[in-house]
């Protein structure tokens, strides 16, 4: 999941500043060049971070090769920062003409009409039988595709071998339960020792997938209506808080460590957590291992992807279009990615993903595209930010027990409701 | 009347000012207008601002979790000025008596606020760390069980003001300070002849005389109080579960994250109400306890 904690450094009043400032600046700024003859495009993007800068510089020297009058001029910025810089920007009349969105945030751009109809403005530059036909569809808004599938990742339950076996226990499979995640859980903590069994975040994303493993639906079918208080949410409630402080250490003692710090100490046994991690835990002294992860009364794995998106008033949306191709589902695009885990391209011929399978640790890599069968996406709505964060309070005030489950659901529901 | 000559004076000083007047305009003053005028819109950034009216100020003033930042910020405040006024002026008279090495510990008390508020505040929530902090085992040596600190929401707003009292100290010793040292040595003289004790003085002549300082550290301390954002976006984010929630915090989140510009414009308008209503309370109540000199 993605670690959101924007800059910490706004302490005026008027908050107005900001976007104000922008206003002022946009009056000064040049018109983007025009169209005969070089063309520049900007992508403004929060995915290439400090790791992957190079690879993405790699994929724009390689497209400008093939369309020597384009030139994409890239700037990067953090996530925490991303967005909000992004939506300065486009109030300020100055967006670039191309950049990225999680499917998260997709609707509240989407609805606004700030994205440019991508399959009407160019349809010679996009082709989307490449595409996985799920991750596709994600970006299509009201029948209009307004996105290119960029990458996917999903959740898996990574798991410390060693800890196992000295508990002798058997590895998860993918046949796995909760209940069977309990039983193991349980025999593997030993929280004198600092050992947890598991790690689970208790927030609205794991939520919103442990509802659909139990087979519940987060919003009625016509979305006027949040009904994540039913039979299902209450059991997905209980699976994740009940863990906590139990086989799965709660904020105290974890102390400030992070999840991903004490699973790479070896103090927790199963952590529920995204392919993202994989990089991050080549060098750690205890064999681990993934699994598709337990369901409930049916399987259901998180799908997050981010999709390339270029702006409705950019003045050259054949050139984005061609470049939101190229970056989303090129050769070198897809090779970089599986070859230097940058997140997997949404691609539909599994051929090309062959190369990312035979990449040990982990053996059982196969377990990513498993997930992939039944994978389920965030619910979202224009007001996502919100609904997410009231989701994940009041999951946290039946962690302190400052109400039991079922009442934090309902007013948790009650809270979502006004924002629909 | 202006002669021509006092036309060209006030022209040369516009001259002057004007550098700085600019970016008071563009950066302080027109944004803060612009504000106003966002405060009475529904805007998210992407699409253009929708007039409303009143609407943003009656839905911040009705809003639960608005009630609940303005209550947390004021606990915040009770818990705070206290704290770092008492605090200062004990270590202000400290440090203005002539001992060896009180240049030294003036320096090293105001370290801190000199240095950044995300630093301070995760070296904080170290110290305060329930697995293995410091304050913990200190307390754990003297055979006391150490709260959750900022994990435990009762005691994340204590957490906070602690940090915040540390990192302040410095600032509110140096105003009182320089205040200590224009109170003239004649008074004292003129007290030890009356066979004043040094408690004495410091009741009958210091502290009176310190009053237009401690005004001063009070009000700007108040207004910071109010403001208080930095530490708890870094040590709690406002949990757990809004334990500690706050007015900025609550306006920086409209803003930034849920792009609802105009509530979040509102908060701060009213925000600024407050803190107004405060300061020109503060200042009408300072006849009855404030001594000025003469």
């Amino acid at each position: 999941m993605h670690i959101t904690k924007p800059a910490a450094r706004w302490r005026m009043a008027g908050v107005g500043i900001l976007a104000t400032t922008a206003l002022l600046l946009a009056g000064c700024s040049a018109g983007p060049a025009e169209s005969d003859g070089p063309v520049t495009i900007e992508f403004f993007n929060f995915t290439a971070g400090a790791d992957h800068e190079a690879q993405l510089q790699r994929i724009v020297d390689a497209f400008e090769d093939e369309n020597p009058n384009i030139t994409v001029k890239v700037q990067n910025a953090p996530y925490e920062d991303y967005f909000t810089s992004l939506k300065t920007r486009i109030a300020g009349n100055t967006a670039p003409d191309t950049f990225e969105l999680n499917y998260e945030n997709f609707v509240s751009f989407a609805s606004s009409g700030a994205l440019l109809d991508l399959e009407t403005a160019a349809p010679d530059a996009i082709d989307k039988s490449v595409y996985f036909p799920k991750a596709y569809d994600a970006f299509n808004f009201d029948g209009v595709q307004l996105g290119l599938p960029e990458s996917f990742s999903v959740v898996v339950l990574i798991y410390n071998k060693d800890l196992f076996d000295a508990a002798g226990l058997d590895y998860p499979t993918a046949d796995w339960t909760w209940a069977d995640e309990k039983a193991a859980a349980e025999k593997l903590t030993n929280a004198g020792a600092g050992v947890f069994g598991e790690y689970q975040p208790v927030q609205f994303f794991e939520f919103y997938k442990s509802l659909a493993q139990s087979g519940g639906e987060f919003f009625n079918d016509d979305m006027t209506k949040a009904t994540f208080n039913s039979e299902a949410g209450i059991a997905a409630a209980h699976h994740l808080v009940d863990k906590v402080g139990n086989t799965m250490p709660n904020e105290a003692q974890m102390g400030g460590i992070g999840d991903d710090v004490l699973f790479q100490q070896g103090k927790i046994a199963m952590w529920h957590n995204g392919i993202w991690q994989f990089n991050n835990l080549l060098d750690i002294p205890s064999k681990w291992d993934v699994v598709v992860e337990p369901g409930n009364t049916q399987h259901a794995s998180h799908f997050f992807a981010n999709a390339g998106v270029a702006s409705a008033s950019t003045k050259h949306p054949v050139e984005s279009a061609k470049w939101l191709q190229y970056l989303a589902s090129s050769d070198l695009t897809v090779d970089i990615r599986l070859n230097e885990d940058w997140e997997l391209p949404a691609v539909a011929d599994k051929a090309l993903l062959e190369p990312y399978l035979s990449i040990t640790p982990p053996e059982n890599r196969q377990a990513v595209f498993d997930s992939l069968d039944s994978v389920v996406v965030p619910p979202v709505i224009e007001r996502q930010q919100e609904l997410q964060d009231i989701v994940t309070l009041y999951l946290q005030k039946a962690v302190l027990g400052e109400l039991s489950v079922e009442d934090a659901l309902n007013q948790a529901v009650q809270e979502v409701n006004a924002l629909l | 009347m202006v002669g021509d000559r006092g036309w060209k004076k006030v022209g040369l000083v516009a001259l002057f000012l004007l550098p700085a007047l600019i970016p008071l305009l563009v950066f302080r003053i027109f944004p803060m207008l612009a504000s106003l005028w966002v405060s009475m819109t529904k805007w998210n950034l992407l699409r253009p601002p929708e007039y409303l009216g009143i609407e943003n100020y009656v839905e911040v003033l009705t809003d639960a979790k608005f009630h609940k930042a303005l209550l947390n910020t004021l606990y915040y405040m009770v818990g705070y000025l206290p704290l770092v006024l008492v605090g200062a002026i004990a270590i202000a008279v400290l440090l203005n008596s002539k001992l060896k090495g009180a240049t030294f510990f003036r320096g090293i008390y105001f370290l801190p606020v000199v240095t950044s508020w995300v630093v301070v505040a995760l070296l904080w929530k170290w110290l305060l760390s329930p697995q293995g902090g410091m304050v913990n085992y200190v307390l754990g040596l003297v055979g006391i069980d150490g709260p959750g600190w900022w994990t435990d929401p009762n005691w994340a707003m204590p957490s906070i003001i602690i940090a915040s009292v540390w990192k302040d100290l410095g600032f509110n010793m140096l105003i009182l300070l320089a205040g200590l040292q224009s109170i003239p040595d004649h008074l004292y003289e003129a007290a030890t002849i009356d066979g004043a004790t040094r408690w004495e003085k410091l009741r009958y002549v210091t502290l009176p005389l310190l009053t237009p300082s401690i005004l001063f550290a009070m009000i700007l301390a108040m207004i910071g109080a109010f403001q208080v954002f930095d530490q708890v976006w870094v040590m709690t984010e406002g949990g757990p579960a809004g334990a500690t929630t706050v007015v900025m915090e609550q306006v920086v989140k409209n803003a930034f994250k849920y792009g609802l510009m105009g509530e979040a414009s509102a908060m701060s308008w009213v925000l600024f109400a407050i803190i107004l209503l405060f300061t020109v309370f503060q200042l009408r109540f300072q006849k009855r306890w404030v001594h000025y000199g003469d």
